[in-house]
């Protein structure tokens, strides 16, 4: 009894920073600031795989996500300087604006319909599961015999992404040596 | 299992989905786009792994893991063209770039 409460502790805060922090994504005016934020929403979401059993994928978000992804975010918006615009909803309400919540609360309930209808309140009912589910052990071995192939892919998309970086670099550098000349 | 039921989680994992969403079509800013592309990502993320322990089976993390991976490689992308956006002195204003406009 008293660990379920201790559940549902840190299940309420970690759900309320994850929310928090991703209206403060949305809403903050330097680029700066939600790249911070959105580091928040990450840790906190690394708390919920860990409720659920992700124990290797909690590790990658926090490594992976809130290590290199967001280092590289914040560098890139160092490297562009002092990006400050005004408050999206500076102005008063634009029919754009109130059309873009419309479309967002649309997505909202299409996607609870779809999933309500989909498993017809299925959910309460839960799996027993091994105390080493989702073990990095496990999920290797997952990687490396069922989805083989999803890793090799994976592997050759990541290749891909890095060639297209640098390419896009190099654009940049040739263009900018076009301009001076 | 102890605490709140999948459910709870899926609910979270629709609220990010769609807060995500809202920054995409609202914000101008393409590193905010991408900012909030991160948090659609890991609403997916959030509902693959809560199904994962629903049924039992780790395929759920095992394609959250794959999904890390391509969300990084989208930064990649992401960030070289803001980049060199910025470099050719374009404004960073998704509404402004409308070379491609029909």
């Amino acid at each position: 009894m008293a660990a379920n409460v201790l559940v549902w502790c840190i299940w309420v805060i970690a759900a309320f920073a994850c929310l928090a922090s991703a209206v403060a994504v949305v809403s903050f005016r330097n680029p700066f600031f939600s790249a911070l934020a959105l580091i928040g929403n990450l840790a906190s979401l690394a708390v919920l795989y860990l409720l659920l059993g992700g124990e290797f994928v909690a590790a990658a978000q926090v490594l992976v996500y809130g290590g290199a992804v967001m280092v590289m975010f914040l560098f890139v918006i160092a490297y562009l300087g002092d990006r400050t615009e005004e408050a999206p909803w500076a102005g008063g309400p634009s029919w754009q604006a109130v059309g873009t919540v419309l479309a967002a609360g649309a997505i909202l309930v299409e996607v609870i319909v779809a999933i309500g209808l989909t498993t017809g309140g299925e959910l309460t009912h839960e799996h027993h599961i091994a105390r080493s589910f989702g073990s990095p052990e496990h999920i290797g071995r997952l990687f490396l015999t069922d989805h083989l192939l999803a890793f090799e892919v994976t592997s050759i998309v990541l290749l891909v992404a890095a060639v297209g970086g640098v390419v896009l670099g190099h654009h940049a550098r040739a263009n900018e040596a076009d301009a001076r000349a | 299992m102890h605490g709140p039921d999948i459910s709870w989680y899926i609910a979270l994992a629709v609220i990010l989905f769609a807060t995500g969403s809202l920054g995409v079509l609202l914000r101008r800013s393409p590193l905010i786009i991408l900012l909030s592309v991160e948090i659609m990502l890991n609403g997916a993320n959030l509902a693959l792994i809560a199904f994962a322990r629903r049924f039992g089976h780790e395929d759920g993390q095992v394609f959250a893991v794959a999904v890390m991976a391509i969300a990084a490689s989208e930064v990649v992308v992401g960030l070289g063209l803001i980049v060199a956006m910025s470099r050719r002195n374009l404004e960073l204003d998704v509404d402004k770039l409308r070379t491609l406009r029909g």
